[in-house]
């Protein structure tokens, strides 16, 4: 078997006293969904933020594709295939729906230093836009006002602008935050037919969810990974009934 | 494509032909003033439309705008001092200082954000102030008085009031279709998506510094032709046009128009400069009066004379049975 | 050699005053995120004020004392009618609504006062020269501003380090939830704390009104001043306008004395006498722009969110 397509080892961040990251380490192979879970307040975000380089870990290596990506900053990154999407909402809201995507699009599309041409009739970057809305159902919002579009629509756009940027691993934290039941379906179906072409990070609270989509699954807790294996493992595993499923599944109880 | 028949719209365009036939009416009345009022303001509309590239699109809070106005302007004032009447050799100075400037501030105030971005481009303006007040040989404080208008090729001839309120004219119209094409160019879409949201744009992959660099330069570059046509329209150019209160009489004009609307400041332009007449006619305190209306325009009326006419003209077509 | 004390204990005097100033510009921005450009005419006020009220009462110390309850007051007042409704809109509304307030208080100045300025004679036991050093005289009254504001300083430094209040406007500083939650009355807070930075304003104004005419747009210079000062200190931080405060009033007034001379030394007279007062009137924006080169935050940046 070749490298995997992430690898993590001895991964460390801390915030003042708080350790948000201590010593983690795993790999995800290329066509994997790789699922994160743990409780509130466990280093999940942090976790992402280093990956897709908003934060700088304090120490520890990031390798994706054979390459050091430790110290590269975050516009690099997304170059070579990292995207993104945020847990909390972070999206162009003056701008419209279709230009949002089209950003995500023109980031990786040759430099921007073109003055004059309309962008906004590029057919090379409207049409990869609108292919994306579509991909997750927002065809028709495109011309939308991004301010006006409901929650569930901003969590699908923010999937939309990451898909957008054609990338070879996608992290996504929390998609289904905020959600009502009808969308958080919609919302599994589409991660289902994502998880056949791309490679994901998903960072997930609902369980029902995870255990659906995930071929693996790590556990965060404290900022340290306990426990990492198949569905069936973690659900088996004690040390993770006890720090964190017990507590979960009889909350869905 | 022709646009929608709106309130906004008419407006607008009546404003554009009023502009452009002003110096007609100017002449049948025999009204000098007219034509000395407003190519200042045709003036300063220039600048307020290179102001807004940076600070309605790019969500750039330059307040030292008006250096801009000042480095156009002594270029054209030292050179003429000089001897140097050729146009072709004092705007393209005019344009080369300006953006030289915009650079070194560009590079440096853009690195921060928020109040510090404000503050550090004010205090740069400031110092490009003190340094012409320093020195000397072109005036000091108190101003250098040019004699002789920039020199072209016959027959343009800048001391032709008509001839030179058309040449205003053209540039500012020249300046707003620029503007158009760059906003709506992937340039300007990455420079509104930094406005929108600085981190989401280096999260899909933007490096936004260089993009915003280069606005901030097209913007001081085009406010220093502006500078270099003030000098020209008032003979003169001293200190007082860079002051910071000027640099604020920018963003007035700015935001009063409309922020993020290529006409905005147009609008914004005219109606403070022609409100100044009419209020100081009124009295002599009039800032007294501008000074709480501007409070006001803020608290109530963010979108500028350009947004209330989107929505009036809303209301009155939905208000219209159909 | 004495003249270069009497430079530096100008140079001090002229730090400790800008710091009055510059405590209450960044005060308020650390606290209620606010920028206010109208700081300057709060200072214009305590000048105005106290030509008036020494005037008035006959008597300097009465005329000052008046003087800074009356700016306290207006800064209050301005506060409850105008800025309290710009809390928490972005920087570009207080700008333009401080930029609006700054024609309202020169229009009003002028309307008040005339056009002409105003000018505050010193008594005669200030008007003097006292022995600071053996062989040093200096003027008593910039000897008497130096003490002032020394004591202002310590004070502000109790104030803010030393007592409920101060925890309070520490607390304000990073985290505005947590105040609101311990239920402190965060609207008075805010007004107290915007008249406290008017009155060192105001102080500020009143005790430069005897060296400087008393005169409209007196505060507008100075304010940019203010604003580098706080821009090198890091915005939100005291101690860092402190610091920069002294630094710029060091520069600055021995820059302009020495720089001819250093000028003279290593080029033609003509070309120093040119070069002179445009660069010694750059040297403090040179400052901060080295400052942000290296430190975009300022050298104390006070803790972000
Ligand atoms: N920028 C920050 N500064 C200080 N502490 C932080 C910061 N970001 C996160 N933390 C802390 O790190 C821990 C992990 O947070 P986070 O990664 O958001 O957890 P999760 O996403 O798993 O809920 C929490 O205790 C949080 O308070
Ligand atoms: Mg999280």
């Amino acid at each position: 078997m070749s490298a995997p397509l992430l690898q993590v080892s001895g991964l460390a961040k801390r915030f003042g006293g708080i350790v948000a990251t201590d010593d983690v380490s795993f790999a995800i192979p290329e066509g994997e969904l790789h699922a994160l879970i743990g409780p509130n307040g466990a280093g999940k975000t942090t976790l992402i933020a280093q990956l897709s380089g908003s934060i700088v870990a304090d120490g520890g290596r990031i390798a994706f594709a054979g390459a050091d990506i430790t110290r590269l900053p975050m516009p690099k990154r997304s170059h070579i295939g990292l995207a993104r999407s945020f847990q909390i909402t972070s999206l162009f809201l003056d701008l419209s729906v279709l230009d949002n995507v089209a950003l995500a699009v023109q980031a990786h599309a040759g430099h921007s230093f073109s003055f004059w041409r309309n962008a906004r009739a590029e057919a090379g970057l409207r049409v990869p836009a609108r292919e994306a809305l579509a991909r997750v159902g927002l065809a028709d919002r495109a011309e939308r006002s991004t301010a006006s579009l409901s929650h569930g629509e901003h969590r699908l756009l923010e999937l939309a602008m990451a898909l957008a940027s054609k990338p070879r691993l996608l992290l996504l934290d929390e998609p289904m935050a905020g959600l009502g039941p009808e969308e958080s379906v919609r919302m599994v179906e589409m991660l289902r037919a994502l998880k056949r072409d791309y490679t994901i990070l998903l960072v997930e609270h609902d369980m029902e969810a995870v255990f659906a989509l995930a071929d693996r699954i790590s556990v965060l807790v404290y900022g340290r990974i306990i426990a990492t294996g198949s569905p069936d493992d973690i659900r088996a595993n004690e040390q993770v009934r006890e720090a964190y499923l017990g507590d979960a599944e009889t909350a869905h109880a | 494509m022709m646009p929608a028949l709106t309130l906004r719209n008419i407006v607008v365009g009546a404003l554009m032909v009023a502009l452009i036939l002003l110096p007609v009416y100017a002449q049948l009345a025999d009204d000098r003033f007219l034509m000395t009022l407003f190519t200042r303001i045709i003036i300063l509309a220039l600048a307020a439309v290179s102001l807004n590239l940076i600070l309605g699109f790019g969500g750039m809070m330059s307040f030292g705008h008006a250096a801009y106005l000042g480095i156009g302007g002594y270029a054209v004032g030292m050179l003429a001092k000089e001897g140097i009447m050729n146009g072709f050799i004092q705007w393209p100075v005019a344009l080369g200082a300006s953006a030289l400037f915009a650079l070194i501030v560009g590079a440096l105030s853009l690195r921060t954000r928020g109040v510090y971005f404000i503050m550090i481009t004010l205090a740069f303006a400031q110092m490009a102030y003190y340094v012409v007040s320093g020195i000397a040989r072109y005036g000091g404080d108190d101003g250098l008085t040019i004699y002789k208008r920039s020199q072209f090729f016959e027959p343009l001839n800048l001391s032709n009031k008509t001839q030179f309120y058309y040449l205003c004219l053209a540039i500012l119209f020249g300046a707003i279709y620029l503007v158009r094409r760059l906003v709506n160019s992937r340039f300007g879409m990455v420079i509104q998506g930094a406005r929108s949201n600085d981190v989401r744009m280096r999260a899909i992959g933007f490096s936004p510094y260089r993009y915003k660099l280069v606005a901030f330069v097209i913007a001081g570059t085009l406010c220093g032709l502006a500078g270099a046509l003030l000098a020209n329209h008032t003979d003169f150019v001293s200190p007082s046009v860079m002051y910071w209160t000027r640099s604020g009489d920018l963003i007035i004009m700015v935001v009063l128009g409309g922020m993020g609307t290529v006409i905005g400041p147009v609008i914004g332009a005219v109606t403070l400069l022609v409100l100044e007449e009419v209020l100081s006619g009124i009295t002599e305190y009039w800032q007294i009066i501008l000074g709480p209306l501007l409070l006001l325009v803020v608290l109530f009326a963010r979108g500028g004379i350009d947004g209330l006419l989107t929505q009036l003209g809303e209301r009155l077509r939905r208000g219209r049975p159909s | 050699m004495t003249l270069f004390i009497e430079q530096c204990l100008n140079g001090l005097q002229f730090g400790l005053l800008l710091f009055m100033l510059a405590a209450g510009l960044t005060l308020v921005f650390g606290i209620m995120d606010l920028v206010n450009l109208a700081h300057g005419s709060l200072y214009m006020l305590g000048a105005y004020f106290a030509a008036t009220f020494a005037a008035f009462t006959g008597s300097f110390i009465l005329g000052a004392v008046l003087a800074l309850a009356a700016t306290l007051l207006v800064g209050m007042a301005v506060e409850v009618i105008a800025l309290r409704r710009l809390y928490g809109r972005d920087h570009l509304d207080h700008v333009l609504g401080t930029f609006g307030l700054i024609l309202f208080f020169d229009e009003a100045v002028r309307l008040i006062w005339g056009p002409e300025g105003l000018s505050l004679p010193l008594p005669s036991w200030l008007n003097a020269s006292i022995q600071v050093l053996p062989g040093v005289q200096y003027s008593a009254y910039r000897f008497s501003i130096i003490v002032v504001t020394l004591f202002v300083a310590a004070g502000l430094y109790i104030l803010v380090m030393r007592t409920r209040v101060g925890m309070l406007i520490r607390a304000g500083a990073s985290n505005r939830e947590m105040v609101g939650a311990l239920g402190v009355n965060i609207k008075l807070l805010y007004t107290l704390v915007f008249g406290l930075g008017a009155a060192l304003a105001g102080l500020a104004g009143l005790m430069q009104a005897p060296i400087l005419t008393v005169q409209i747009g007196m505060g507008e210079n100075i304010l940019i001043l203010a604003f580098v000062i706080t821009v090198i200190g890091g915005i939100g931080s005291v101690r860092g306008a402190l610091v920069a405060a002294l630094l710029v009033g060091f520069i600055d007034t021995l820059g302009r004395s020495y720089l001819p001379d250093i000028l003279r030394e290593l080029l033609s007279p003509a070309a120093a006498s040119t070069l002179a007062p445009a660069l010694s009137s750059m040297l403090i924006y040179l400052l901060m722009a080295i400052v942000l080169i290296f430190k975009p935050e300022g050298l104390f940046a006070a803790g972000r969110k």
